[in-house]
């Protein structure tokens, strides 16, 4: 019974969200191209809390890393959509540096919860 | 009519982002985390690259982000690799309702 009762809590939150995310009104309603891509962030950062609440909450300490991977992953698509809502091409740049940067500390971070020294 | 197109990739590239994301608070133990949200997260940010390479064509920044694409299917499978070895050998114990685990009869029977 209890369960079920979070069950129900847990979906009528996960509607509310996404009632937010497809009624809410943005501010620049200027044409329908620029509305949509306003909404597409909004769906991002709502991923971005998710994983931000796991890295704060998470027990262990992999499950931090985890979180900060899947977040480096997810602000590459949130740069991808930049460059075309604003039409600054440089933005996909950012993208491709963070993706570099992303591979290379979670592979050290990787390699230092193994126990091993980082010049083996 | 590329334009649709891509807007049809980004809205499936959201989706697989946020269930993705939705795995990694839902689930209970570090290596389902790992193998749910690792692949739907890499697979949604690819499929939104991909629109925007149908956004711009063969330009600068379609090819950016094509290399950018490869990049991401190369390497997010090593480091989820080396991540859930690392987690393993630092000791983190499995979910009780696991069933198999073959790594550690592996590792002990050395």
């Amino acid at each position: 019974m209890m369960r079920r009762i979070r069950w129900l809590i847990g979906a009528g939150a996960m509607l509310i969200l996404m009632g937010i995310i497809i009624f809410c009104p943005v501010p620049s309603m200027l044409s329908w191209q620029s509305n949509f891509l306003s909404r597409c962030f909004i769906a991002l950062l709502l991923c971005s809390f998710f994983c931000l609440y796991r890295v704060l909450r998470g027990p262990t300490a992999p499950d931090r890393i985890v979180a900060i991977d899947i977040l480096g992953i997810l602000i590459i698509g949130f740069c991808a959509i930049l460059s075309i809502s604003t039409g600054r091409d440089w933005y996909i740049d950012i993208g491709i540096a963070w993706a570099l940067q992303s591979f290379i500390g979670t592979i050290a971070l990787a390699k230092y919860l193994e126990g091993r020294d980082f010049d083996e | 009519m590329n334009e649709v197109i891509g807007t049809i990739f980004i809205i499936i590239g959201l989706v697989f982002d946020f269930f993705g994301c939705l795995g990694l608070i839902r689930l209970p133990d570090v290596y389902n985390r790992l193998q749910a949200s690792t692949k739907s997260v890499t697979l949604g940010t690819c499929s939104i690259l991909l629109g925007i390479f149908l956004f711009r064509g063969f330009t600068a920044t379609g090819i950016k982000s094509i290399l950018c694409l490869l990049f991401i299917l190369l390497t997010s499978p090593v480091s989820a690799h080396a991540l859930a070895k690392g987690a393993y050998l630092s000791g983190v114990k499995l979910w009780k309702g696991s069933v198999i685990d073959k790594y550690g009869e592996d590792l002990h029977k050395e």
